[in-house]
């Protein structure tokens, strides 16, 4: 599963461009579905029959990531570039990244501090006055290489440290992405559709194409979230805590859980003693938000993996919370009559 | 129509936790409707069967309140909100969650200006003396409602949810009302409106209406020093012309007009600026229905105290009731 | 094609209130088309079909027929109109503007405001907001309450004019000038051979939230969706990251909400007839009815073509004639570009 993780959270899938990441999912799943096929906004729907069948449940994690697509190139090579879904601009400075098809390496400039003004260096730099320069000295060689409306995303390594913690970018939801993944290789009494959407992080588009064709009788969203259990925030705001399990929502921006599911999930992970904590913020939204309210209506539930720096090259997540939020969704779906 | 609304106003039910106002209204409406069921995702469908055009009315019954997030060591609850709720409307207001027990909101008062006040610097009081003793009372999740009995105040009247509870009032009562009609009406009680029209999209959908009519609260222009806008409590039931969510299908408009004047019904034009109901969602689902919007005065909206004038109800039902039980052609 | 432009922003089309220009649209589409059909909103549908059979794509062109316009809001004790706007209308325009007030009559009115020299330099100095203007139409308040109610809609009175070269400016071009764009695609499509069913839309209700979109592509389902909007065009003022030249083709635009394979098989078929495109890109959803398009039902894979225009939203919104042209031509050879295994290219 860590393995499957590392491939995925490492191939790159900016949204409206998720070709890897889907090419990587469709080889995957192919042998673990009944049906597996590629929908017309680009979601991966993987169907497996279930041992009982009717019961339709759809269980979501986006395949997209955020980055950045070219907007401009200019006269001395320069990419002009704008963010794709919600990057806080003051982590960019000074990151690397692969722009294009071919993955050309590059990095996000400013001028040095040396050159900045001492109350410059004090300001926040604004992503429209950054750049990223990839070497070429001309309009000309630049787009030799690159064309306007490349997508480039973070450059970053999946890495393995501290006490069970790996450090990733993308694993908002490439976690969700690889269990479920793990998910296929059960059967179930219900019919399982495990959908890998795109575009969740431009408003959810993905997954309301998908709700729709797909007529779910339940829905399930397994997400990355925040987790803000840092030294400065105060207690009520850590949203979720890093260790301490899966976390399942009451409600977000987007999605109210569903009454009897939430109780039902909270049920499963003590019924099975899997740790499991409560989402302490009604902050962000994710797919559930539309796959609640598609056609006439599904109920809904959302299950997050806590994962730190959420939204950057570096985002940090706990291993156990990973397996846990597998053996959670697994035991759940298990209860789920068909 | 004043017992109805107190026992409305004073039944639980913020946006998601539904269960104690749909209760009631069923009871409500049951002996009065030819069906009633609650769709997937809780709104309640009350059906009045028919041959001519099917008409989907609709009132929310959720309303807002505020959600808990946490509770600290010495037992405070932090919470967030469930629809529009400012920080100055809950200020030392008395709360009350589904299982009775109340409290009271503040702030942290170590802030030095007031207006920088966020709800992520306020906690509701449940007295509680410790973590564990507040956790025997509420759980994280659990929903807070303003406790706020309905108080009479001349021929108006004042308490919480109004919005939409005299929306649910003037349904209930409409289907009461009406007699003669061939058309085929779904009183529908919408759930999660305050969080994005999110009932009346699915239940729209499940119904796919030919046309679409919600009742909602809409705000006044007639108290001191107001935003100029020109609606006036208790002169009539507000016919909307548009507002954030919806641009009113000029036939449904006009049909509204004209069945008001032919009545008698006093009524005012609304155009509200900001803001949003149901008819916003229903008026896009599928290939488009045609809908209009009938909208109850009403002033402090969002409070602890929202003022509703009775006989704009009234006049709301009377308006209802001719629409429905005359020929309906968009 | 200037005489039907000229025609289409002199009738009032507020978004909500298009049923006069819908009809207008919907007879001059009959004369290029199989089949119009108008919807309950308004929505005016031309279908043209091809030669193919039942294997070949439906596609569906959109350009919003509807425009940005205020309206009353409230009368004073007076007779003058305070209003609102629908669609985003920049306030600063409206100072000393001539409006069209759409009540019992068609009333002419004038935006006015506190003269300057009644203000402290600073309130001079600062923009005035829509709240604090109001319209007067010279009449006394009894007439103004006999004539106009809230809910009245006021419209701006700025007729096409030409101006060098191809150049014309006026009124709600946005996005008249893409339903011109649909009539002209019609016509093209007279001189080629094609398979698809084409159903081209003049849609409502753009302008607050691509509503008109929302419920045509549900009624049409489509298996292809091509959106027909206006961009910015080059301003001295304006940052050159933000803006198309005005005479450097029509913009083609690139991003999530568009499909890639259909957009880079646009833009060959644009090299292939060696006409100039501009490429633009969003990173997120656009404000144009592609936002809606590419999500409705199952998902409609959608392109979206753009025109420059300068000064947006104004009353002497600016365009290149020649751009409607090649727009028309261009789609038009892209529509008859769908053959068999038009499928393929939806492939991701």
């Amino acid at each position: 599963m860590v393995e499957v993780l590392k491939r995925l959270a490492e191939a790159r899938g900016v949204t409206g461009n998720e070709n890897e990441v889907r090419d990587i999912i469709l080889e995957l799943a192919r042998p673990l579905a009944d049906e597996c096929y590629v929908d017309r906004i680009g979601n991966v729907i993987a169907k497996k029959k279930g041992s009982k069948g009717g019961r339709k449940v759809m269980i979501a994690a986006h395949m997209d990531e955020i980055g950045f697509i070219i907007s401009r190139i200019s006269d001395n090579g320069m990419l002009r570039f704008l963010p794709v879904g919600g990057i806080d601009q003051r982590i960019l400075v000074s990151k690397r990244v692969l722009v294009g098809k071919d993955r050309v390496p590059g990095v996000i400039g400013v001028k040095a501090i040396h050159l900045q003004e001492p109350d410059e260096r004090r300001k926040v730099i604004n992503q429209k006055q950054m750049y990223i320069d990839i070497g070429a000295r001309s309009r000309e060689e630049a787009e030799k290489v690159v064309k306007i409306g490349d997508y480039a995303s973070f450059d970053s390594d999946f890495v393995c440290f501290g006490d069970n913690k790996v450090k990733s970018k993308a694993l908002d939801d490439r976690a969700g992405c690889s269990i479920l993944l793990e998910l296929l290789k059960d059967t179930y009494e219900c019919d399982l559709y495990a959908c890998f959407t795109v575009q969740e992080e431009i408003g959810l588009r993905g997954a309301e194409v998908a709700a729709y064709h797909i007529e779910p009788d339940l829905g399930l969203v397994v997400e990355g979230t925040t987790c803000a259990d840092l030294p400065d925030v105060p207690d009520h705001l850590h949203t979720t805590r890093m260790g301490k399990g899966p976390a399942i929502s009451f409600m977000d921006n987007s999605s109210i859980a569903n009454k009897d599911l939430f109780k039902r999930m909270v049920k499963t992970a003590e019924d099975n003693s899997i740790p499991y904590q409560i989402k302490e913020n009604v902050a962000g939204g994710n797919d559930a938000g539309r796959i609640q309210t598609s056609r006439s209506g599904v109920p809904t539930v959302v299950v997050s993996v806590p994962c730190r720096y959420i939204h950057s090259p570096s985002s940090v997540m706990d291993l156990d919370d990973f397996k846990n939020t597998h053996l959670l969704i697994q035991k759940f779906l298990k209860g789920v009559e068909g | 129509m004043k017992r109805l609304l107190e026992l409305l106003t004073g039944t639980y039910g913020p946006s998601g936790s539904e269960e104690d106002i749909r209760e009631v209204i069923e009871k409500e409406v049951r002996e009065y409707a030819d069906e009633v069921y609650t769709d997937a995702l809780g709104s309640l469908i009350a059906v009045k069967k028919g041959k001519g055009r099917k008409v989907m009315l609709a009132a929310h019954m959720d309303q807002i309140g505020l959600i808990v997030t946490g509770i600290d060591d010495n037992g405070f609850l932090r919470f967030s909100n469930v629809g529009g709720i400012s920080p100055f409307n809950v200020i030392h207001r008395k709360v009350r969650f589904q299982n009775g027990v109340t409290g009271v909101v503040s702030y942290e008062t170590e802030l030095e200006d007031i207006r920088n006040l966020k709800l992520g610097k306020m906690y509701i009081d449940i007295g509680a003396k410790s973590k564990d003793e507040a956790k025997a009372l509420v759980n994280i999740g659990d929903v807070a409602v303003y406790d706020a009995p309905m108080a009479v105040c001349g021929d108006r009247v004042t308490g919480c949810a109004m919005d939409d509870r005299a929306g649910c009032a003037v349904l209930v009562e409409t289907l009461k009302r009406v007699r003669n009609t061939d058309h085929e009406l779904y009183f529908v009680f919408t759930v999660q409106e305050e969080v994005g029209l999110r009932g009346a999209r699915t239940s729209a959908y499940g119904i796919m209406p030919d046309i679409g009519i919600s009742v909602d609260v809409t705000l006044t222009g007639d108290t001191p020093k107001s935003r100029p806008m020109a609606i006036n409590l208790g002169e009539g039931p507000a016919i909307k012309v548009k507002d954030a969510s919806v641009i009113a299908h000029p036939k449904v408009k006009e049909l509204m007009i004209q069945r008001a004047r032919e009545a008698g019904i006093p009524y005012q034009l609304e155009v509200l600026e900001a803001g949003g109901t149901d008819s916003g969602a229903i008026h896009l689902t599928g290939a488009g229905v045609p809908s209009g919007v009938i909208s109850i005065p009403c002033r402090y909206v969002h409070s602890a105290q929202e003022m509703v004038d009775l006989k704009d109800l009234t006049q709301a039902v009377e308006l209802l009731v001719t629409i429905l039980e005359k020929e309906i052609e968009i | 094609m200037k005489d039907f432009l000229k025609e289409l922003i002199e009738i009032p089309g507020v978004s909500g209130y298009e049923a006069e220009i819908a009809g207008y649209i919907a007879n001059e589409f009959r004369q290029h088309c199989d089949e119009v059909v108008t919807d309950p909103f308004y929505n005016v549908y031309g279908i043209k079909r091809g030669a193919g059979d039942k294997s070949n794509p439906k596609v569906m062109l959109a350009a919003h027929m509807d425009e940005i316009a205020l309206m009353v809001k409230d009368i004073d004790k007076s007779g003058f109109l305070r209003f609102t706007n629908i669609g985003g209308v920049d306030q600063r325009i409206l100072l000393a503007q001539e409006v069209i007030v759409h009540g019992r009559d068609k009333l002419t009115g004038i935006v006015a405001v506190m003269p300057p020299h009644l203000l402290s330099p600073e309130d001079a100095s600062r923009a005035i907001e829509m709240k604090d203007m109001y319209i007067d139409l010279g009449l006394p308040c009894e007439r103004v309450k006999e004539l106009v109610q809230v809910g009245d809609l006021i419209t701006f009175k700025s007729p096409l004019v030409s101006m060098l070269g191809s150049f014309v400016n006026g009124k709600s071009i946005d996005d008249r000038a893409g339903v011109v764009i649909l009539n002209e695609v019609m016509k093209e499509l007279d001189k080629l051979v094609y398979q698809a069913e084409v159903c081209c839309v003049a849609t409502v209700q753009e302008e607050v939230g691509t509503r008109g979109a929302i419920i045509s592509t549900y009624r049409a389902e489509p298996d292809i969706g091509i959106a027909i909007d206006v961009t910015h065009g080059d301003t001295p003022d304006a940052s050159k990251d933000d803006t198309y030249a005005m005479d450097k083709g029509i913009v083609v635009c690139k991003g999530p909400n568009m499909h890639p394979g259909l957009t880079e098989r646009f833009l060959e078929i644009a090299r292939e007839y060696r006409m100039d495109c501009q490429v633009a890109v969003s990173p997120r959803p656009t404000g144009t009815d592609a936002r809606s398009m590419q999500i409705s039902r199952a998902g409609v894979p959608t392109i979206l073509v753009e025109i420059p225009l300068r000064y947006m939203h104004t009353t002497v919104e600016t365009l290149n004639l020649d751009h409607i042209k090649s727009a028309a031509r261009l789609i038009a050879l892209f529509i008859a570009s769908l053959k068999e295994g038009w499928q393929e290219w939806l492939r991701y």
